[in-house]
């Protein structure tokens, strides 16, 4: 039954809808691989006992003819998604054995659809890292090795679990965040497809914060349908987050394989960036054709402000960190050390439970809000985000979606950027603009390098227009016919 | 704007963080570089700018003002790290 797990989500749904196995036995598959795939560290924590519970569960309500739309799929969820009586730490051990009592909107919109839980994926602590380097349970490895090479390979962050269960086959799909690219980078540095949607379309209850005006929940997934399916079930308004927009949910799965026909692509400049090596440049030049033979316009953009993103970036979410954050006082859950004063046992608190990365922002974020520098800084960097948005209204005026490359590497060794903080936050150069304007962008798998790692293609679509951008993913992924997979070698 | 030791440990106690002494030079110096590479905003033109402050634009929605959860310690406490009788135990704050 190995071959269970190579299926996509679509495929796996079919075999279910018509009795070629049951979901116990597809979750048994992906249970035994996930036992058997530790080396990746990509789950920190399996439940296989649950899952099987509700692969049983799931095959019962099918054989009464009450199947949901995701009913029996085995999928992986981020440790930072609040699951209800499963150990949830955002990889901080200053969560220590929290154990939520409640279930994120998201993922109980997924359990009642049908989905079966496997166990909760490893991330860079509360999403703060893009090479899962900064996790408490330590880092990812990314399955894809580069030829001839047993480098370790970073899988990306902070999404990293998530990518690595996909690309590995130990789950037919995941769950996964962005605030700055945590869903398109590790998609791109695994060959798998990710889409951050607009900003308000998922729901944030029950999902640890980072940057509240900024995170934003989505799938990585095998393909792009099966990206599709997954973020409809995710979805949706919810009364339990005020910035979760009250609007019909479009049904994402029929926009794949629509023709895109007379879509006007815009191709903005500014993403020329000096040092990037020449096969994403080329890469990048192979999408544009991609696109032209599919019947699509290519017209050049400006989006002037772009290399202004990631310095306003790392003002607005290490604030908007610093402050999420402060709730973590050891007080009401979490750990706590105890000092010799109130404020002492705060201090040692929070000086225990965050690790060097998470407090690093955390200083960032607070002198830049502190008094004296709360304009100059946090203001300013305000304005500069109004600036980048305009920027991409000024384009959608022309065009219907962008092309971007996703990430202006591949994959990277672990260890790699660990001295150099800056060196680390540029690999979000092109996915972060995306964040600060709320819209919604997927990363779909377009080649490999001369390494055999695989490369991103990212797609930037109008606010609310996920639609669009998975009638493009499917023809880019139509055209790349992208099939690598990483040889198994753990 | 360089950040010096002094700085460091005083957003640390503003943050609420424990820095040991010997991670406040070296904090210094990162938080600096950060910084130094954050300067680059100066250069855009924001003049008569509105602050981004959300990234949609729709008004906060209101609801009706009812309670709708609660009367669940049990559940509210069940991940404190000290707790007696229903309460949640901590330091003393008031002499």
């Amino acid at each position: 039954m190995s071959n269970l797990t190579s299926l996509t989500l679509k495929a796996a749904l079919a075999g279910l809808a018509d009795k070629s196995f049951s979901s116990v036995e597809l979750t048994q598959a992906h249970v035994d691989a996930v036992a058997a795939a530790r080396p990746l560290n990509a789950y920190i924590l399996e439940a296989p006992e649950k899952a099987l519970d509700m692969a049983a569960a799931s095959d019962a309500r099918r054989a009464k003819g009450e199947a949901g739309a995701l009913d029996g799929a085995p999928l992986g969820i981020k440790d930072l998604f609040c699951t209800e009586g499963v150990r949830t730490t955002a990889c901080s051990n200053i969560l220590g054995n929290f154990i939520p009592t409640y279930e994120s909107t998201i993922t109980s919109q997924l359990w009642r659809d049908g989905a079966v839980m496997l166990g909760k994926l490893n991330l860079d602590e509360f999403a703060m890292g893009s090479s899962n380097e900064t996790s408490a349970f330590g880092p990812v490895v990314n399955p894809w090795r580069a030829e001839g090479s047993n480098a370790k390979l970073t899988p990306g962050g902070s999404s990293g679990g998530s990518a690595t269960a996909v690309a590995a086959d130990l789950c037919l799909g995941a769950t996964a965040t962005d605030t700055g690219g945590s869903i398109r980078q590790p998609a791109a540095f695994t060959g798998t497809v990710g889409i951050k949607p607009t900003y308000g379309r998922c729901s944030r209850w029950g999902v640890v914060a980072f940057a509240s005006s900024l995170d934003q929940a989505g799938p990585i997934a095998k393909t792009v349908e099966d990206a599709a399916i997954l973020l409809k079930s995710m979805s949706g308004h919810d009364a339990k987050d005020s910035t979760s927009l009250d609007i019909e949910v479009p049904d994402f799965p029929s926009f794949v394989g629509k023709s895109v026909k007379g879509l006007r692509i815009g191709i903005p400049k500014e993403y020329r960036v000096d040092g990037m090596p020449a096969e994403i440049e080329k890469l990048w030049e192979q999408g544009i054709a991609w696109l032209k033979d599919a019947g699509c316009e290519i017209v050049e953009v400006s989006l002037p402000h772009t290399k202004y993103a990631l310095p306003a970036y790392y003002i607005v979410a290490p604030a908007e960190a610093s402050s999420n954050l402060a709730r973590y006082d050891g007080m009401r859950y979490g750990l706590r050390v105890d000092g010799a004063n109130l404020t002492e046992t705060y201090e040692k608190t929070r000086a225990a439970g965050f690790g060097t990365e998470v407090k690093r922002r955390i200083m960032i974020g607070t002198y830049v809000l502190s008094a004296g520098y709360y304009d100059a800084y946090y203001v300013k960097a305000l304005k500069v985000r109004r600036r980048i948005a305009d920027d991409f209204d000024q384009a959608f005026q022309k065009v219907d979606a962008l092309l971007t490359p996703t990430a202006p590497s591949a994959a990277f060794a672990l260890g790699e950027n660990a001295d150099d903080p800056v060196a680390m936050y540029l690999n979000d150069i092109f996915t972060v603009t995306v964040n600060l304007a709320g819209l919604p962008g997927m990363s779909i798998p377009a080649g490999l390098d001369h390494k055999g790692l695989p490369l991103g293609l990212q797609l930037i679509g109008k606010a609310l227009d996920e639609g669009t951008l998975f009638s493009l993913g499917g023809a880019l992924e139509k055209a790349a016919d992208f099939r690598a997979k990483p040889t198994r070698w753990w | 704007m360089a950040i010096d030791a002094a700085t460091v440990r005083k957003v640390a106690r503003l943050a609420r963080i424990a820095e040991p002494e010997d991670r406040i030079e070296p904090l210094a110096k990162e938080l600096s570089g950060i910084l130094a590479w954050i300067e680059q905003l100066a250069e855009v033109d924001t003049d008569g700018v509105e602050p981004m402050t959300s990234a949609v634009a729709v008004a906060a929605p209101m609801r009706d003002d009812v309670v709708s959860d609660g009367g669940d310690s049990a559940r509210v406490l069940s991940n404190a790290p000290r707790t007696v009788g229903g309460f949640f135990v901590v330091p003393k704050v008031v002499e």
